[in-house]
């Protein structure tokens, strides 16, 4: 099956094109552009390149994958949109993944820019299955806890948890190195494996926000001005 | 990509503020304006929070695409346009119409128009009152804009003459609103309970109406406070607030400067035509007192149906018709949201 697959979830906006055969897959093209947040300028120009890159039309796709984050919200939905719409279109079924699962292999904890000095962060463990995650963190908290948790399942006898990848600018507030890596077709197509088995299982898809929208209700309405007497009204 | 039809079928979207709205328009003829409304989550907090709009834009975006569908008795694969609205408005809104419209688009192998907001409020009189007369001053006032335009060529030139230099007059409707005890939005209850008041009963003051002030913009943040204020004496003092006559009163003051000010940009541009649209032009007063002035000035008045005026996503589908029926190039495939799009860009 020939799947396209689409990430906005992190500053690097991701196109791809894979063929999956018997579960093998193969990766025929791949855009990866540092757009920062020109998502929604650059994302179906990066659609209609890579199907050219890999000699097939959007009419010969079988299936969509896309990343719903967790990632900045306005930059995520683009993503999610386009690949919702472009499914809908076309008439194939659509799956949506973690967008974390999708950067980076194997034992790992993967740190991507939360924005507000904040983390996404999820936790995985040697099969690469995410064992812990996604979450929001400062850093800081997040070295804490994992340090915390380490020490338990060493206790335990559990496996450890692997090295930082993700975003490197992280490294200094979380007191660790962190190995670059980014969201990549063959991680989404990976993440996805179960529901492209059977996409007609696929549920609904729901942005991963991780936080609620920034919204207080208003108090008591604030008087416009001091006392002063009513004047005009006529009886 | 098709030849494009005398008639061209267009799919519009719609997503600046906490509307959702798909259309489609076969040349000037409606056939179909799905609307998904966000606004019951936003009654809380007093005004449209942006994020609660754009998380539900997305959540009924596909919904609302098959509606507009199923209400037209067309398929996609019919579609000969896409337009969207790519500015003004709130960017996270935006963004996800202009992201579904381009997906839309690309996959139906169609073109794809942006188009701005305030010229597809004008636009979509066409679908009721046929084709604009040109040139034309359009007024248009909802809860995000209030501006008086000179449209020489709706697919092609629009011009401001003015606009707010604060608050847009549907914002004072809900603060107004707030103030008196009325729910959000606060047009429609204002409405509804200036019809029991008098109008003439406080005399508040009518903004930007000085000998010195633009002839063209408008302010209504001085006529909100003091509203406020006039009320908080009243509580202060122990005494009812007259409801009705507060809402009669100030609807007033705002139909009044609006019309004026339109009446008044028809004769000094040498235009006789206006048409009103967006939000507040759905407001009963507005309505009743532009064609008393315009019959008086001599004015042919247009105004869309009430749910026409207010945001939805058959205005975008039908300035899109007229950017194909123009000639009016396609946008870039690099299309993306401008939150503060100017007028004079109607297509994005």
């Amino acid at each position: 099956m020939l799947v396209l697959a689409l990430d906005t979830a992190t500053p690097t906006l991701v196109a791809g094109v894979a063929r999956r055969t018997d579960g093998a897959v193969e990766v025929l093209a791949e855009r990866a552009l540092p757009s920062g947040t020109r998502h929604a300028e650059l994302l179906t120009p990066a659609v209609r390149t890579a199907l050219a890159d890999a000699g097939a039309a959007l009419a010969d796709v079988d299936a969509i994958v896309v990343g719903l984050g967790p990632g900045p919200f306005t930059g995520l939905r683009v993503g999610v949109v386009t690949a919702a719409a472009l499914a809908d279109a076309c008439g194939v079924p659509v799956v949506g993944v973690c967008s974390l699962d999708a950067v980076g292999a194997g034992a790992r904890t993967v740190v991507t820019d939360a924005r507000r000095r904040e983390v996404y962060w999820a936790r995985y463990d040697g099969e690469g299955r995410r064992v812990d995650g996604p979450g929001v963190a400062r850093p800081s908290d997040l070295a804490r806890d994992l340090a915390r948790d380490l020490a338990r399942d060493l206790a335990r006898d559990l496996a450890v948890p692997g090295p930082y990848v993700g975003d490197p600018a992280f490294a200094d507030r979380l007191g660790e190195p962190v190995t670059a890596a980014d969201v990549t077709t063959a991680g989404l197509l990976r993440a996805a494996a179960a529901q492209l088995a059977d996409p007609s299982s696929a549920p609904p898809l729901v942005p991963l926000y991780l936080r609620r929208p920034d919204a207080v209700p208003p108090g008591g309405s604030k008087p416009a001005t001091q006392p002063a007497a009513p004047s005009g009204h006529r009886p | 990509m098709r030849a494009l039809a005398d008639e061209p079928l267009v799919l519009g979207f719609e997503t600046s503020c906490d509307e959702t709205g798909v259309g489609l328009v076969r040349g000037r003829t409606l056939l179909a304006d799905a609307l998904a409304t966000s606004v019951d989550e936003h009654e809380r907090f007093g005004g449209v929070v942006p994020e609660i709009a754009s998380r539900a834009h997305l959540e009924a975006m596909v919904p609302t695409v098959h509606r507009a569908l199923a209400d037209a008795g067309v398929s996609a694969s019919d579609v000969d346009a896409v337009a969207v609205t790519s500015g003004p408005g709130l960017t996270g809104a935006l963004l996800v119409g202009v992201a579904a419209a381009k997906a839309y688009a690309l996959a139906l192998d169609v073109p794809l128009y942006g188009v701005n907001h305030l010229a597809a409020h004008v636009a979509v009189d066409e679908l009721q009152h046929g084709r604009l007369a040109e040139p034309s001053i359009a007024l248009l006032v909802s809860g995000g804009h209030s501006s008086l335009l000179l449209v020489p060529d709706l697919a092609r030139e629009v011009t401001s003459l003015g606009r707010t230099v604060d608050d847009a007059a549907g914002e004072a409707f809900d603060k107004v609103a707030r103030v008196l005890g009325l729910p959000f939005p606060g047009g429609p209850p204002i409405d509804r309970a200036a019809r029991e008041g008098d109008p003439d009963a406080i005399a508040f003051p009518r903004g930007m109406t000085g000998p010195r002030d633009a002839p063209f913009d408008f302010s209504f943040s001085g006529l909100k406070t003091a509203v406020a204020r006039w009320v908080e004496a009243r509580q202060r003092a122990g005494e009812p607030v007259p409801v009705a006559d507060v809402a009669a009163s100030f609807q007033e003051a705002v139909a009044d400067v609006l019309t004026a000010k339109a009446v008044r940009a028809c004769r000094e541009h040498g235009v006789d035509h206006l048409v009103l649209g967006g939000g507040v032009a759905a407001n009963s007063r507005l309505r009743a007192l532009a064609e008393e002035r315009c019959a008086a000035a001599g004015l042919v008045l247009r105004v869309p149906s009430p749910r026409l005026c207010t945001d939805n996503g058959a205005m975008v589908a039908a300035l899109g018709s007229r950017l194909v029926a123009a000639g009016v190039a396609p946008s870039s495939p690099d299309l993306g949201a401008d939150s503060s799009l100017p007028i004079d860009v109607v297509r994005g």
